[in-house]
């Protein structure tokens, strides 16, 4: 008999705690299937952040380290240093990128450190209840925006790909929208070039990824998927914002 | 091997080098800017990687990154930066790596002053991060033994897979001494449990989170018995002069080399002056100053603090009656004539 759909070699059998249509659980395949697809199980070294992905170690079938809240682009450097020819990512959700841990993320991206960077925007803390994150679209209601994300008291959200194109260490930003199949197959290119770019030595890239988090958006997980492509694209809107192999950008 | 003239700095970074450490992430701060600057040399001269992170945080973490991934790797700071760098210290701790950390103790509290101060011995020696842990913490008095306890660290960090503190000062971070240097590790242990890459072997992972009830009090329980070897195993201290003596000064670091020189002054007068020094300042020698203090009617504490070794001293004595303290708090560093007026009024 022919095997028509498997679990890929780079996830464990371990079934994933995360709640009903949440985006971790199809990022963490995506991952796995690219990392067999290239070979690169045996060679591969991730950080997991702090928040719901931090039992990543749990699901992934590789060897992972924690990280402190928004040190995964530290520690993902002194790994890489130590170990230039393995693959090392990060995986790292929008608290943990744009908020406690933004000096990490420009400098690793100014240092042009050969790192990939899987960052998995769903505009709230998920792991914590759902409060206002740095990618919480204005006028959302969060469980410390009870009236919803003013910007005279709470400013505005920060779009992270836009912010760090001017950096010349990036050789490759693209931002994708987890909210359907084509989706799902753009979001599986995106990351299988950024692992190709860091292992031509190209620099440091990044994906990010807009996510479902149903629970804390107190939403069915179908009309979550519905407000990514509905309205979290109007805020962060998908596309290549940088590429060093294309003139396409933008 | 020839001996070296160098400084505190210097001697620390080439012991760290012929140590077998390949990694380095350190920031700029006074007294200690020595450190990376000559690390960025030196470094890579010995296949290493040296990086200047762009705060405390990131070069803690980026040494976490490193020592996960099975190199020997050091930072380097003084007060408000070893601040900073508790977070990763606690987290090394807790997903037991090892590593190594070097104070060149400034005053504080705050920004403080740049000059020489032992202000952070509470900060060593009580964790300083969050958390139920412990670190080793060495405290040279010289410019030779900083080189010899960097050296030291490194292997105390592998074998019990924990970060150790070197806790120094400003003034032997800058003194200019002669140093013997020794020969470079031939063989570094191996580590299994590093990530690598999992080829030929199940994957590893490196935590310090565990959810499920009564997993963290036991990995807790697991750390605590390793602590307890450590006490066992790694006290180091030093005595001086301590048979037949009336007074007992307690010092540590660069405090107790110039205590001991106002010690060799009273004993020219006549006065019976003992010295003891503990090195590692966790563990801390109870026993061993205990038996000292049983011997003498009188004891000075001597630091350049408020009084903080001052509370292990009082726990080591079990009630000492006559226990004084002199102290410098405000980075000034004692002449020996001062320790000696402070000797000879009690």
């Amino acid at each position: 008999m022919k095997a028509l759909f498997t679990r890929p070699r780079s996830l464990t059998s371990n079934v994933m705690i995360y709640c009903p249509g949440c985006g971790h659980g199809l990022v963490h395949r995506l991952v796995a299937e690219v990392i067999d697809e290239l070979g690169l199980r045996e060679r591969t070294i991730g950080v997991a952040p702090v928040g719901c992905a931090v039992l990543a170690y749990n699901y992934w079938n590789f060897d992972v380290t924690e990280a402190a809240h928004g040190r995964p682009p530290a520690v993902a450097t002194g790994i890489k240093r130590v170990l230039p020819d393995r693959l090392v990512f990060t995986y790292q959700g929008d608290g943990d990128l744009a908020a406690i841990g933004t000096a990490e993320i420009i400098h690793a991206a100014a240092r042009g450190e050969k790192i990939s960077v899987i960052f998995v925007n769903n505009a709230v803390y998920g792991m914590t209840r759902g409060q206002m994150a740095p990618t919480t679209p204005l006028g959302l209601k969060t469980t410390t925006t009870p009236s919803g994300r003013d910007p005279d008291l709470h400013g505005y959200p920060i779009r992270v790909c836009e912010l760090l194109t001017s950096l010349e260490g990036v050789c490759y930003l693209e931002r994708v929208a987890v909210d359907s199949v084509p989706g799902i197959l753009k979001a599986r290119q995106a990351i299988r070039k950024t692992f190709t770019y860091q292992l031509e030595n190209r620099g440091f890239s990044l994906v990010e990824l807009l996510c479902s988090c149903p629970t804390n958006w107190k939403m069915t997980p179908s009309q979550a998927m519905k407000w990514i492509g509905q309205e979290m694209v109007k805020w962060f809107p998908p596309g290549v914002y940088k590429d060093v192999d294309s003139t396409n950008q933008g | 091997m020839k001996s070296l003239l160098l400084n505190g700095c210097e001697a620390a970074a080439e012991a760290a080098i012929a140590a077998g450490c390949r990694f380095y992430a350190g920031y700029p701060i006074t007294p200690q800017n020595r450190f990376p600057e000559y690390m960025s040399f030196r470094l890579p001269q010995s296949g290493g990687v040296f990086l200047q992170a762009e705060s405390e945080l990131a070069a803690i973490n980026m040494v976490f990154g490193a020592a996960a991934a099975g190199a020997r790797a050091l930072t380097s700071s003084s007060s408000p930066g070893i601040s900073l760098k508790q977070e990763g210290i606690s987290y090394l701790a807790g997903c037991e790596l090892p590593a190594v950390i070097i104070n060149m103790n400034r005053a504080g509290p705050g920004l403080g002053d740049v000059t020489p101060s032992q202000s952070d011995y509470f900060q060593s020696t009580r964790g300083g991060g969050h958390g139920d842990y412990r670190t080793i913490v060495l405290a040279p008095w010289s410019v030779q033994e900083i080189y010899d306890f960097t050296y030291l660290a490194f292997d105390l960090a592998d074998r019990y897979r924990n970060p150790v503190l070197i806790l120094s000062d400003g003034m032997v971070a800058q003194l200019l001494e002669p140093v013997h240097p020794r020969n470079g590790m031939k063989k570094l242990p191996q580590k299994k449990w590093a990530l690598t890459g999992c080829r030929g072997r199940k994957p590893n992972s490196i935590k310090s989170l565990f959810l499920t009830p009564g997993v963290l009090e036991t990995h807790n329980w697991k750390l605590a018995r390793k602590y307890e070897r450590m006490e066992k195993r790694e006290v180091r201290w030093e005595s001086y002069l301590c048979e037949k003596m009336e007074l007992l000064i307690v010092s540590f670091g660069i405090c107790a080399r110039i205590a001991r020189e106002a010690m060799e002054q009273a004993r020219r007068e006549g006065l019976r002056v003992g010295l003891f020094r503990p090195i590692t300042l966790w563990p801390f020698p109870y026993r061993q100053l205990k038996s000292c203090l049983e011997k003498v009617s009188k004891v000075l504490v001597v630091e350049l603090n408020l009084g903080q070794m001052l509370d292990d001293v009082k726990i080591a004595s079990g009630g000492h009656s006559r226990i004084f303290f002199y102290g410098r708090p405000g980075g000034g560093v004692p002449t020996p004539e001062e320790i000696l007026k402070e000797i000879k009024k009690k």
